[in-house]
């Protein structure tokens, strides 16, 4: 019996746009156990990223509760939800969002400084990472030097960064190209087979067809699920591997 | 990490960073300037009034010292009565009057001229040549060298009077020029001789035996001053005694005007410093909504983030002001050089005083609205809800 990463209760989303109550998310629950790659799909305006934003720690549910790894997210406190998503989560967004003026390295490095992690330690560890993701050469460029590809390689490297219990992902390959995009897939297919739990949400349908499970939302509700490959069939990762979460 | 990233970011827009630098150094420097202004006159006028090392100073009732030309007569009675106070240690008269002195080519060249005790006195410094020993002796400064074509060692007719229609003068009498001076409390442009007191009483006649124009007094260490020049006003009724400290007093009510718009001149400076800063941090901020949204995203603490924004408006502050500073020093300097450049200033006076403490307080101040002014700024990108602003930013 594998052990629950995130276990999401009857959880809703309110917020007015205009006056008037928008429901994003309406009363979801989902288990992801720890190995597993869950793909949540759905149209443009369903509740997909709100959902993802619920499940980081970076939005508060209206009710319902979010767990992970046993601590309920959604009563954290801001300082508590912020420390939590430095070690427990790791975030790769559309944009890739690094910081321009750091180089690849520095940026792999910044939850590791905030962690305060010693220098020399996270100064190896980013490089590991980014070896990783296959820029052991480039860890010095700063992102304007780097193909979009590489860039998004870099902010799964900074994802990974804390060994968190998590990593979320909102639509990843959403700004690459199709060759560049595949690539993605087979490096988060990487990541989750040495371990790393994984929840996309996704337009991109190879994407969502490489994941384990596939999540299709509508009007703020899970509608249907599909389990693609079972879990019991994940390698088990070894100790050593950069995506792996600390135990 | 947090630090190199704001100077990082600081760095990112070179241009506009240096500009935004450049104008809080333009503030820093007015800044300090106006800081300069404001204590600048009032510790010339210490400077040379202490430079003279003298306490406390007699005039006729009513008058500043040299405001007018009144004179008290009695001159030589008063000096000995004021000698005889206990905490008096020195008694320096002086009679101001004109001087008119024939030039190699017969023309008259007027000058104004102390009388003076040079063993007493502290109006002029001697540069060349020596001091007064007899009564047909003078010393002279620069100007009146030049004016009257004379040099150090000449003999020149002088006089007290001069009748320009009869082109004759009264009390005339020959004197030898002893030594160049420089005269503290004359301007550099004004002609200036110093005799002795008694040979300029006897030039003027009648009108001037026994007059004096100023009695400075020199007090024993330690006396109190205000006691001293209380007994001295209050015993004889034709003077009035002006203290160092009550002649400052006068100086800062004859200045109030400069200190208020020097005053708020800085006020000025300050709040353009200010609204640079906030107005760089904030433009700064707004164009990286995005990376600060998934910083805090990622796990960065909101006040990692504040202190990265705040930084940012210190550094600029830091820099503007040491470049500021310099900035300030030189253009001091060189207004300075203009408005000294003023008929009847005294050539050493200054305008502008640098007092390292104040100059620094000042500074410090512009820094300190450096840092509030980042506290806006720094506090929007601590508070923005990041999973909106990411949303925005998608949209973007």
């Amino acid at each position: 019996m594998r052990e629950i990463v995130l276990a999401a209760r009857d959880v809703r989303r309110d917020y007015p746009v205009a006056g008037e109550p928008v429901h994003a998310v309406r009363g979801i629950s989902l288990d992801v156990a720890a190995g597993d790659w869950v793909a949540i799909v759905g149209p443009s305006g369903c509740g997909k990223s709100t959902l993802l934003n619920l499940l980081g720690a970076i939005d508060r549910p209206t009710t319902g509760s979010i767990a992970i790894r046993g601590k309920d997210v959604a009563r954290m406190n801001d300082a508590d939800a912020t420390r939590f998503r430095l070690t427990g989560i790791g975030f790769v967004f559309q944009r890739f969002y690094l910081m321009p003026t750091l180089t690849a390295a520095e940026n792999v490095e910044l939850p590791m400084a905030e962690a305060k992690l010693p220098r020399a330690a996270r100064v190896a560890r980013a490089r590991e990472l980014l070896a990783y993701v296959g820029l052991g050469a480039r860890a010095d460029h700063r992102p304007y030097q780097l193909s979009g590809g590489e860039q998004q390689r870099v902010a799964i490297a900074r994802a990974l960064a804390n060994r968190p219990a998590l990593l979320l992902a909102d639509e990843p390959t959403g700004e690459l190209d199709a060759r560049t995009g595949t690539e993605m897939i087979t490096l988060f297919d990487r990541l989750n087979r040495d371990g790393t739990t994984i929840v996309t949400v996704t337009h991109d349908e190879e994407l969502a067809q490489a994941a384990r499970r596939v999540v299709h939302m509508r009007d703020g509700a899970i509608v249907d699920q599909v389990l693609r490959r079972p879990l019991a069939d994940a390698v088990p990762a070894p100790p050593h591997a950069p995506g792996t979460a600390q135990a | 990490m947090m630090l190199r990233l704001a100077m990082a970011t600081l760095a990112r827009r070179r241009a506009r960073t240096a500009l935004t630098t450049a104008g809080v150094a333009v503030a820093a420097a007015m800044l300090l300037d106006m800081v300069m202004l404001g204590s600048g006159m009032r510790e010339s006028f210490r400077g040379f009034i202490e430079q003279q090392g003298f306490q406390i100073r007699l005039t006729p009732r009513g008058t500043m010292p040299f405001d007018s030309e009144a004179t008290v007569g009695g001159g030589a009675a008063l000096v000995r009565a004021v000698a005889t106070d206990p905490d008096v240690v020195t008694v320096a008269p002086l009679l101001g009057a004109k001087l008119f002195s024939r030039t190699p080519g017969d023309s008259v060249v007027s000058a104004f001229v102390l009388g003076l005790d040079p063993a007493v006195q502290g109006d002029y410094v001697l540069v060349e040549g020596r001091d007064l020993a007899a009564d047909d002796e003078l010393v002279v400064n620069a100007s009146y060298l030049a004016a009257t074509g004379r040099a150090v060692g000449d003999t020149v007719q002088v006089a007290a009077g001069y009748d320009a229609q009869m082109r004759r003068v009264t009390g005339a009498r020959t004197v030898r020029i002893v030594g160049r001076a420089r005269f503290v409390m004359l301007g550099g442009s004004e002609r200036a001789a110093a005799m002795r007191l008694a040979a300029v009483q006897a030039m003027g006649g009648r009108d001037r035996a026994d007059r004096l124009s100023v009695v400075l007094v020199a007090t024993r260490p330690g006396a109190d001053i205000e006691s001293v020049r209380r007994r001295l006003e209050a015993s004889d009724a034709r003077v009035s005694a002006l203290s160092t400290a009550a002649a400052l007093q006068l100086v800062d009510e004859r200045l109030g005007y400069f200190r208020q718009l020097a005053f708020i001149l800085a006020s000025v400076s300050l709040a353009v410093g200010f609204l640079l800063v906030t107005t760089l941090v904030t433009v700064s901020v707004n164009e990286r909504i995005g990376e600060i949204a998934v910083m805090r995203a990622i796990g960065v603490a909101r006040w990692r983030i504040v202190a990265q924004v705040m930084a940012e408006g210190v550094a600029l502050s830091l820099v503007g002001a040491t470049i500021g500073m310099g900035l300030g020093l030189v253009t001091a300097t060189w207004l300075n050089g203009i408005l000294a450049a003023f008929p009847g200033l005294p050539a050493a006076f200054d305008f502008f005083f640098f007092e390292p403490a104040a100059a620094f307080r000042s500074l410090g101040l512009l820094v300190l609205c450096g840092i509030a002014a980042g506290i806006w700024p720094a506090w929007r990108a601590a508070t923005l809800p990041i999973a909106r602003t990411l949303r925005e930013e998608a949209v973007a």
